[in-house]
């Protein structure tokens, strides 16, 4: 889309407006700084995919609309978790962090912040892991996806 | 040496280049470099309303009789909220328009200043695309880009927002030649494959349907939908917004459909093996509950500038994205080259079949009554205007009696509002068409409570001389909520009785025009007669009317296009 002030409001008015759901929404300039890419995410039938995809394209400021579920593609998202970790949780969380393949990006005597970067699905997994009490701050960024191979989106 | 020029004169210069000659609003603070402009210069003329959403609908009904781009001028806060409803109801109906606000200067956007509001986001679901001016360098392109998107594509209303420190900066005055827009491209012409498709269904209809809606009317297209359906042969139905797409006279319409529409219409679009939509979006008040619709097995065509409109509602099987007389244009060659002819045989049998229907006469009404009713009044207008005059209406019953009794036969000539339902709309938008074609008659086609929701504008009526003709249906009710509570909510009349009414005759003459005032049926078409002969004056007829009259046929609310009650 546009890379404009407004374009962003329109898109989530549009959704509001019609009913649609918002799971999670990024949004940045690209490379062409007159252009912002944002990846949503959304569930709905059929149908009210369709609909929404008609929806989006008649906005104005909206470029192009891809379904990315159309062919294969790969999707990452971004989560900062701040937890509580004193004695030997230390080592059991430092552990899991490895097991996925996250880092911890800040350390106090009495927590961690880790970084991890994935599907929303393993973030989850991650947060269901880590045990509910010592979890003290999430935050994640909503999925930013992109098609497999050769295959570029251009506008 | 350039020459700069402020924003406020660079405004007024767009709008010269565009063609506009009239522009109708209501100053205040954010617009007074504006109307300074205006003053100025003799090329567009401004009509003063008495309030901004009858600028809006004025503008509307210009748009809407005329086919060109309607314009609104307005001020910041209050001006532009009174606005919103005009802009709602031309968004919901797709007429082309822009819509110019005033803001408060760049500076004190944001600080709540004195009639500041968001317009920009007040706006932005029922316009077609908004924008707000930064920069006095960016006017002239974005004015461009107003009237570009406004009358392309699915046409709508395009707002305009312009802070008023940008109407005194200066800069040089560079109106571009076109617009090109990366993200914004309406497609034309219709996929051939589709409409080869679209053939081949056509002729193997043994019991067709066209249902042709405002798409037709706002493209132009009455033309070659009349060309089609009569080389067809087949039976043709028009929505509320699609009247005067096919003449109404025509032995092939079957009037109008949906909720008050015609037992014929009706049944032919439930029971129909192929239906060829054209310009028309499967309202709720058009086919009634979507899934009983889709109980029937047909096959549908849809032709539709939009693609959002196709398969909304209701699922179709060849679906024609492309503006409507470009498809029809190319359907119809398509047609007249090919050698298979359409089933004829099937369709003498269908002919048949909706004549049977046509007999039920489903628009019956006690024609010996003493008490007026409301059809004869619009029948007598039709007649006492040889079917000629332009015709608003507000919302509400007189505005399906309008649709069912006036015999639209050309395209452009019946205003209403369809989308939105929009009490108030008829008076303003009477106005704008007047503007718009000032030899022609104008008729207004209300009622007492739809009136009185926009009644200031009989002064700006006087201010022009507007020799509107208002037929004010007078039955003391919101009719058309009487007639719910009657059928859906046991005859308890909550709120919709309209009492302290005034005396509109005096009224009218209060304003300067000539009332009447009609109580016998066998005065009426005296009346209009009397009426019509005063050319240079508006003339405010009430006629009062039978207050249990019902409109049918009715699909209630919810129920399928077969399940009407008729009466």
């Amino acid at each position: 889309m546009e890379n404009e002030a407004g374009a962003l409001s329109r898109v989530a008015g549009l959704f509001s407006a019609r009913g649609y759901n918002i799971e999670s929404l990024s949004v940045a300039p690209t490379e062409d700084p007159t252009l912002s890419r944002m990846t949503l995410v959304t569930v709905g039938s059929d149908e009210v995919v369709e609909q929404v995809t008609k929806q989006l394209n008649k906005l104005i400021e909206v470029v192009k609309v891809i379904d990315l579920n159309d062919g294969n593609h790969t999707e990452r998202e971004l989560m900062l978790v701040k937890v509580r970790a004193v004695g030997q949780d230390r080592e059991e969380i430092k552990r899991l962090v490895d097991i996925f393949r996250g880092c911890i990006i800040d350390v106090t005597d009495k927590s961690y912040t880790i970084e991890l970067t994935g599907t929303s699905s393993k973030l989850d997994a991650f947060i269901d892991t880590i045990e509910k009490s010592s979890v003290l701050e999430t935050v994640r960024t909503g999925a930013s996806g992109i098609g497999r191979g050769e295959w570029v989106l251009k506008v | 040496m350039s020459v700069e020029i402020t924003g406020a004169e660079i405004t007024v210069r767009c709008l010269q280049e565009e063609g506009v000659n009239c522009i109708f609003g209501y100053p205040g603070g954010a617009v007074l470099f504006l109307y300074d402009e205006l003053f100025k210069q003799d090329k567009v003329r401004h009509i003063l309303v008495r309030h901004e959403q009858a600028a809006v609908h004025a503008a509307d009904g210009y748009a809407r009789s005329s086919n060109k781009v309607g314009v609104a001028l307005v001020t910041s806060g209050p001006g532009l909220t009174n606005a919103v409803t005009g802009i709602a109801t031309a968004y919901m109906d797709s007429i082309p328009m822009v819509i110019i606000s005033g803001q408060v200067p760049t500076g004190a956007i944001g600080l709540d200043a004195f009639q500041e509001v968001d317009t920009v986001g007040i706006t932005r679901p029922c316009v077609k695309h908004n924008f707000l001016v930064k920069h006095v360098t960016e006017l002239a392109d974005t004015i461009k880009k107003a009237f570009y998107i406004a009358s392309t594509g699915r046409p709508g209303p395009v707002l305009v927002d312009i802070p008023k420190d940008i109407t005194q900066h200066k800069t040089e005055f560079v109106y571009p030649d076109k617009v090109t827009m990366r993200s914004y491209n309406p497609v034309v012409k219709g996929h051939v494959r589709q409409i080869k498709k679209a053939a081949e269904l056509i002729l193997s209809a043994k019991r067709p349907v066209i249902y042709a809606g405002g798409g037709v009317i706002l493209s132009d297209a009455a033309a070659q939908l009349t060309e089609l359906t009569q080389w067809l042969n087949f039976p043709c139905t028009n929505t509320l917004m699609g009247l005067g797409g096919y003449p109404a006279t025509d032995r092939q319409s079957m009037g109008m459909l949906g909720m008050h529409g015609t037992y014929e219409a009706n049944m032919a679009m439930q029971y129909c093996d192929v239906l060829i939509a054209v310009g028309a979006r499967f309202d709720d008040r058009v086919i009634g509950n979507p899934k009983h619709f889709s109980n029937e097995n047909r096959k549908i065509i849809h032709i539709d500038i939009d693609p959002s409109s196709i398969s909304k509602r209701v699922k179709v099987d060849v679906p024609i994205v492309g503006n409507v007389p470009d498809v029809l244009k190319e359907l119809i060659s398509l047609l007249k080259a090919g050698k298979k002819k359409s089933d004829q045989g099937a369709l003498k049998d269908w002919w048949e079949q909706i004549e049977v229907w046509r007999a039920r006469d489903c628009l019956k009404y006690d024609r010996e009554s003493k008490i007026i009713k409301p059809q004869m009044v619009v029948e007598q207008l039709y007649k006492v205007t040889k079917g000629n005059a332009f015709v608003t209406s507000d919302v509400g019953q007189h505005q399906m009696w309008a649709a069912q009794f006036y015999k639209f036969d050309k395209p452009r000539r019946w205003v209403n509002s369809g989308g939105l339902g929009t009490m108030g709309f008829g008076l303003p938008a009477a106005m704008g068409v007047q503007f718009a074609n000032p030899k022609d008659k104008v008729a207004c086609i209300t009622g007492e409570a739809s009136i009185q929701m926009c009644i200031q504008e009989l002064s700006t009526c006087k201010q022009y001389n507007l020799p509107l003709k208002i037929i004010n249906l007078n039955n003391r009710y919101m009719g058309m909520v009487r007639q719910w509570q009657e059928f859906f909510h046991g005859n308890r009349y909550a709120e919709s009785y309209m009492n302290a009414l005034p005396d509109f005759v005096r009224l009218a003459e209060s304003y300067g025009h000539v009332g009447m005032k009609i109580e016998k049926p066998e005065d009426v078409e005296g009346a209009l007669k009397e009426a019509f002969r005063l050319k240079d004056q508006l003339v405010f007829m009430d006629f009062i009317t039978d207050q249990t009259e019902n409109v049918f046929p009715m699909v209630p609310g919810g129920k399928g296009l077969s399940e009407m009650i008729l009466v």
